[in-house]
C-alpha cells in the first residue's frame, strides 16, 4: 500500500525535528533541506537511515543528493 | 619577567552536584557522591563492582535535546562545565584568535563507540550514524567547549588517563605564556560508567568491591581501602594572564603559579613504589613558582584509595617535603567523589583553587582508622587556613607511568 503523502510529511517533520530542533510546521514540501532548514550533510544523513527504518524503505547513497526539498524527499519515499 | 597566570572563572559537574558552587558545599559538608547503580545492566552481566559516582545532575538535563544528541556523555559534561566557567569569568568578549581550548578526558566517547559498535552488529553498517565519529573521538569535549566559546586559538587535547586533566591545565600555562593567547579555557571530562569499562577496571581488581557500603567505598589512608571507586563528570577553569584580567577588571580567584608533568618509564599501570616520578614532577612544579617545598601549606592528593596508590605517593612526598610534610595540610577529595579519571585533576585543581580563595581545606571522609605507613597530616573536617598567602599543588598520576601536578597561590596583587 503506497504511503499517503501527508503522513510522510508529518512523519518526516517529525525526524527532522528530533535530529534538530526544527520545529515541526517549518518543515514545509517547498523548502530545502540546506539553504532554508540549513540543515548539514550529517544530519541528513542521520534524518536518511531514520526515515527508511519508519518507512520502510530504502534510500539509495546516491539517491540523497537529489533530494533537495522536503517535497522531494516526500515524494521519494511515497514512491519507493 | 614571566608572565603571571591567574584563575578567573571555574565550573563543574560532578558526583556532588550539577555546578561548581553545589559541589564544593558538598564537598564540605562531607558528603559522599557514590550510590549503587540502578542500571539493568549491573545485573545483566552480573558485574562484580555494582556501585559509582553518577553524576548528581545529568548533562542531558542541561543542554538541549539537539546538544546532547550530537555529544558523547563526557562532550556533554565538558560542555556543561565549560559553559559554567566561562559564564563565571564573565564571558568576556575576547580575541578568538587569542583564546584556547585545553580539555583533556582519559578515556574519550566510550559510550558512543560500543553502542556504535552494538549497532553495528545487530542491524549493519547502514545504522551507524554519521556523527559515530566525531562523538568518540578523545578531542570531542575539547572541540565541544572551542565551538561553544569560538576559540580559534588552538584546541588541544591531553590524554593520560588520570593525569590528563592535570596535565591539559600545566599544557595551558606554556601556552598562555608563549604570548600567542591571552586566555584560556582548560580541564577535563570523563563519562566512562559503563558495563565494559566497569568490567575491564574490575578485572585489573583497581576497584573496591565494597557493594554493600559503596559510600564508605572510596576510603584514602584507611587500612581497609580496597580499590578506586569510578566517578564522571567534568571541570573546566579559565585561566589568562595577569595582564589581560586586569585589563578587563576581572575577579580573581587564585594564581596559577606552576605546572608540570614527568614520567615513569617504570610500569604501565603499577606507579614506581619509589615515587621518584611524581617527586619530580612536584619540585618541577614549585621550581616554575619560584617556591621552596617549606612553602606548600597545602596538597590536594591524587589518593584514588588503591592500596599501592596511596602509599607510593606518600613515598613521592616524603621525597619533597621531608621534615615539612608533617606541617602540610593533605585533602584526599576523591573519598567524595569518586575517581574522574580524566576529569579528576580538573576539579581537584577547583578544590585547591577554593581552598585557597575561601580559606578553607576541604575535608577527606571515610577515614576511620589511618594507615600507620601513611602518617600524613589528613584533613578531616574543613579545616580554616589563615591569612596571608599560601601555596598548594594538587597531584594526578594515570596509567602509563604519567605524573602531572599543578601549583595554585593564594593571588596577591
Amino acid at each position: 500500500m503506497a504511503l499517503d503523502q501527508n503522513e510522510v510529511l508529518a512523519g518526516l517533520a517529525e525526524i527532522v525535528n528530533e535530529e534538530t530542533g526544527i520545529a515541526t510546521e517549518k518543515v514545509q514540501l517547498d523548502k530545502s533541506f540546506t539553504d532554508d532548514l540549513d540543515i548539514d550533510s550529517i544530519s541528513m544523513m542521520t534524518i536518511v537511515v531514520n526515515a527508511e527504518d519508519k518507512f520502510g524503505v530504502k534510500i539509495p547513497d546516491e539517491e540523497v543528493k537529489n533530494l533537495i526539498t522536503v517535497g522531494d524527499a516526500v515524494n521519494f519515499i511515497v514512491n519507493a | 619577567m614571566t608572565q603571571r597566570i591567574v584563575v578567573t572563572g571555574i565550573g563543574a559537574t560532578t558526583p556532588l552536584g550539577g555546578d561548581a558552587k553545589s559541589t564544593w558545599a558538598a564537598l564540605l559538608a562531607g558528603e559522599s557522591g557514590i550510590s549503587t547503580l540502578e542500571q539493568e545492566w549491573v545485573a545483566k552481566y552480573e558485574l562484580p563492582v555494582t556501585f559509582a559516582g553518577q553524576a548528581k545532575v545529568p548533562a542531558a538535563e542541561v543542554l538541549t535535546p539537539q546538544e546532547a544528541k550530537r555529544l558523547d556523555p563526557s562532550s556533554q559534561f565538558a560542555l556543561v562545565a565549560g559553559r559554567e566557567a566561562w559564564a563565571d569569568a564573565g564571558s568576556p568578549a575576547v580575541e578568538p584568535e587569542r583564546l584556547a581550548v585545553e580539555f583533556a578526558t582519559g578515556i574519550g566517547g566510550v559510550w558512543t563507540l560500543l553502542d556504535a559498535y552494538d549497532t553495528l552488529k545487530e542491524r549493519g553498517p547502514r545504522r551507524v550514524m554519521p556523527m559515530t565519529v566525531p562523538m568518540l573521538m578523545p578531542n570531542g569535549p575539547a572541540a565541544a567547549i572551542g565551538m561553544d566559546i569560538a576559540a580559534r586559538g588552538g584546541v588541544r587535547t591531553a590524554v593520560s588517563a588520570c593525569a590528563s586533566s592535570t596535565e591539559a591545565i600545566a599544557n595551558a600555562i606554556t601556552r598562555l605564556r608563549s604570548g600567542e593567547i591571552d586566555i584560556v579555557v582548560a580541564g577535563g571530562a570523563e563519562a566512562a560508567i559503563h558495563p565494559m569499562p566497569i568490567a575491564a577496571f574490575a578485572s585489573m581488581h583497581a576497584l573496591s568491591r565494597r557493594n554493600d557500603e559503596p559510600q564508605a567505598a572510596s576510603r584514602p589512608y584507611d587500612t581497609s581501602r580496597d580499590g578506586f571507586v569510578m566517578g564522571e563528570g567534568a571541570g573546566a577553569v579559565v585561566l589568562e594572564t595577569l595582564e589581560h584580567a586586569q585589563a578587563r577588571g576581572a575577579r580573581i580567584y587564585a594564581e596559577l603559579v606552576g605546572g608540570a608533568v614527568t614520567s615513569d618509564a617504570y610500569h604501565i599501570t603499577a606507579p614506581d613504589p619509589e615515587g621518584s616520578g611524581a617527586a619530580r614532577a612536584m619540585i618541577a612544579a614549585l621550581k616554575q613558582a619560584g617556591a621552596r617545598p617549606e612553602d606548600v601549606v597545602h596538597v590536594n592528593a591524587h589518593a584514588t584509595s588503591t592500596p599501592v596508590g596511596d602509599i607510593a605517593e606518600y613515598t613521592a612526598l616524603k621525597r619533597v617535603f621531608g621534615d615539612h610534610l608533617s606541617n602540610i595540610a593533605v585533602s584526599a577529595t576523591k573519598s567524595s567523589t569518586g575517581h574522574l579519571l580524566g576529569g579528576t585533576g580538573a576539579i581537584e585543581a577547583i578544590f585547591t583553587i577554593l581552598a585557597l580563595h575561601e580559606r578553607v581545606l576541604p575535608p577527606t571522609i571515610n577515614l576511620v582508622e589511618q594507615d600507620p605507613e601513611i602518617p600524613l597530616d589528613v584533613v578531616t573536617s574543613p579545616r580554616p587556613l589563615p591569612d596571608g598567602k599560601h601555596l598548594a599543588i594538587s597531584n594526578s598520576f594515570g596509567f602509563g607511568g604519567h605524573n602531572a601536578v599543578v601549583a595554585f597561590s593564594t593571588y596577591v596583587a
